[in-house]
C-alpha cells in the first residue's frame, strides 16, 4: 500500500526529514500558490518545477523514479477533466490542468515522504488547522489497515465461494461496501469507548512541542523563494 | 470486614432495540481477587463489565472502590478501572505506542514528560519497551495485548478488567499474557471462553446465563456444573 511506503521513507534521516514540519508546509503553499497562478509559458515552468523537485528528492535521499511514479496516482482523476476540455476543443487547458496536479502531487509527495504523520499533523495544528480535522485526518490514516484487510477478507470469502461471473460479483461487491460500512461504524464506537474509557473528554492532547530552529527558519525562506525565482526566471528567458 | 472494590446491586440493562441484556445482576469483587466471567455468548458478560468503567448505564447500583457509579465519579471511577478491549486493534489509535500509552495519563492532566516517563515503565513492565516509537499496526496481536495492557497499566489503576484476553492470541502469546497477569497485583475480571486460562489465573468463577449471574465458586466446580468443557464433552460422548 502507498502510505506503507511513504511511512518508510518519512523515516528518513536527511537535511529535509530533520526540518521542523512548518519549515515544510509554507514552502509547500508558496510552490502550489506558485503554480496554481502560473498561466504563461507553462510547460517549460513545469519543466522547471519538476527539476526542482526531483533536486528535492535527491537531497532527501529518497528513491526518485519511485517517488516520481507514485505522484502520477492523481492522474487517473485529472485525466478525465483534461479529456473533457481537449474534447470542448481547449487542449491548451487540459494540459495545464495534468502538469499542475501531477507537480502539486509530487510536492506534496516530497512533504509527506520526508514528515512522519504524526509530527505533520502536530505541525499542521501549529499552524491553524482545525484539530477536528486533523484528528479525522490521524483516525484516516491509523485505520485504513483495518479497513482494507477486512476489505480483503471479504473479497477472499467471496471468491471462495466462487463469485466470479462479473454480474454476480459486481453486486457482491456492492453487498460488501455496505457491510464494511456498517463494520467501519461498529469500529467506530468502540474506539470511541476505549477513549472514553482512558478519560477521554474531547480534547486530545499530545506529547511534546516541536522546537523551529534557525536552521529551519534557513530552509523555510529559501525553500519559498526557490520556485518563485524559478518562475521569474522562467517568465524571463523563455 | 474490608469495603469490596466492587459492589454491584440489581444490575438492570436494555440496549435500544429492546434487548434485555442484564436482568438483576449481584457481584462483589474483593481486593486481590482474579475472576473469571464465563457464560454463552450474548448471556451480558461483556455488556456488564462496560457498566464498572461507566460506558453503559443501566438501573440498579454500582459502587466502585466506594464511590457511587454517578457521573460526578465517572473520571475517578475510570481511573480506578482499567478495561482491556477483546480486539487491542480499537484500543490503539494513536500513531504511537508511545504516544498510546501517554494517552490517558495526559487525558489525566499530567505532563508531556511526566506521561512520557510513565508509559515507558509500564511498557516495560509488560515487555514493549523497545517498541516505543512503532506504530502499532505493525505489531503482532500478542505484542498489540500487551501494548493496551500497558496503556491500561500505565493508569494504575486498582481494577483490571479484560474482555477475552486471549482472543486473536497463539498458545505461546496466552502463555506470555497469563504470566504477565500473574505477575501483576491489581484484582482483575476476565470475561473469557478459555477455560484452561481461567482455570489457570482465576481463583473465582461467576457463571452468567439470560443476564443475570447463575452460579458462582471455584472455576473448575462451575466449569463442571454448567457443563462448560469442551474436554468434559468430548470425553461423555467417546470420541
Amino acid at each position: 500500500m502507498h502510505h506503507v511506503v511513504l511511512e518508510r521513507w518519512s523515516r528518513g534521516s536527511s537535511a529535509i526529514h530533520r526540518r521542523d514540519p512548518r519549515a515544510k508546509i509554507a514552502p509547500l503553499l508558496m510552490f502550489l500558490i506558485v503554480l496554481a497562478t502560473a498561466h504563461s509559458s507553462l510547460p517549460a515552468l513545469a519543466a522547471a518545477l519538476f527539476l526542482l523537485l526531483c533536486a528535492a528528492l535527491v537531497w532527501a535521499r529518497l528513491p526518485l523514479a519511485g517517488a516520481v511514479i507514485r505522484a502520477g496516482i492523481i492522474l487517473p482523476f485529472t485525466l478525465v477533466f483534461a479529456a473533457i476540455c481537449w474534447l470542448g476543443g481547449d487542449p491548451a487547458r487540459g494540459l495545464s490542468l495534468l502538469l499542475k496536479s501531477y507537480l502539486s502531487a509530487l510536492a506534496v509527495l516530497l512533504v509527506v515522504s520526508t514528515t512522519p504523520l504524526p509530527v505533520l499533523l502536530r505541525g499542521l495544528e501549529m499552524t491553524g488547522v482545525p484539530r477536528f480535522l486533523l484528528m479525522v485526518a490521524q483516525f484516516l490514516y491509523r485505520y485504513l489497515f483495518v479497513i482494507s484487510e477486512e476489505a480483503q477478507h471479504m473479497r477472499i470469502a467471496a471468491a471462495s465461494r466462487g463469485g466470479s461471473r462479473s454480474r454476480l460479483r459486481f453486486r457482491a461487491a456492492a453487498g460488501a461496501l455496505a457491510v464494511l460500512f456498517a463494520r467501519s461504524y461498529g469500529r467506530a464506537e468502540e474506539i470511541h469507548r476505549a477513549m472514553l474509557a482512558r478519560g477521554f473528554t474531547g480534547h486530545f492532547r499530545t506529547l511534546g512541542a516541536l522546537r523551529f530552529r534557525g536552521t529551519d527558519a534557513g530552509f523555510a525562506v529559501i525553500a519559498s523563494l526557490a520556485p518563485a525565482l524559478v518562475r521569474v526566471a522562467v517568465e524571463r528567458f523563455v | 470486614m474490608t469495603q469490596p472494590l466492587i459492589e454491584v446491586h440489581n444490575l438492570r440493562f436494555r440496549y435500544e432495540d429492546g434487548t434485555a441484556a442484564l436482568n438483576g445482576v449481584d457481584f462483589r469483587l474483593e481486593a486481590g481477587e482474579t475472576v473469571a466471567l464465563l457464560g454463552a455468548n450474548g448471556s451480558g458478560k461483556t455488556t456488564f463489565v462496560m457498566h464498572l468503567n461507566g460506558l453503559l448505564k443501566g438501573e440498579g447500583s454500582i459502587r466502585v472502590c466506594g464511590m457511587p457509579m454517578e457521573k460526578p465519579n465517572i473520571q475517578a471511577i475510570r481511573g480506578k478501572v482499567g478495561l482491556v478491549f477483546q480486539d487491542s486493534e480499537s484500543q490503539l489509535f494513536m500513531p504511537t505506542v508511545l504516544e498510546d500509552v501517554c494517552f490517558g495519563l495526559l487525558n489525566r492532566g499530567l505532563g508531556p514528560e511526566e506521561a512520557a516517563e510513565r508509559a515507558r515503565a509500564a511498557l516495560d513492565t509488560v515487555g514493549m519497551a523497545a517498541a516505543a516509537s512503532r506504530a502499532p499496526y505493525h505489531l503482532s496481536a500478542g505484542e498489540k495485548k500487551r501494548v493496551a495492557i500497558a496503556g491500561i497499566l500505565a493508569m494504575e489503576p486498582e481494577i483490571l478488567v479484560l474482555d477475552e484476553p486471549t482472543t486473536f492470541l497463539d498458545p505461546p502469546g496466552q502463555r506470555a499474557l497469563g504470566d504477565l497477569l500473574a505477575r501483576l497485583p491489581q484484582a482483575k475480571i476476565l470475561v473469557t471462553h478459555d477455560i484452561a486460562f481461567a482455570q489457570a489465573i482465576c481463583g473465582r468463577a461467576v457463571f452468567f446465563q439470560n443476564g443475570t449471574i447463575a452460579g458462582e465458586g471455584p472455576v473448575e466446580d462451575i466449569v463442571i456444573h454448567f457443563g462448560w468443557s469442551f474436554a468434559l464433552e468430548r470425553s461423555k460422548s467417546g470420541i
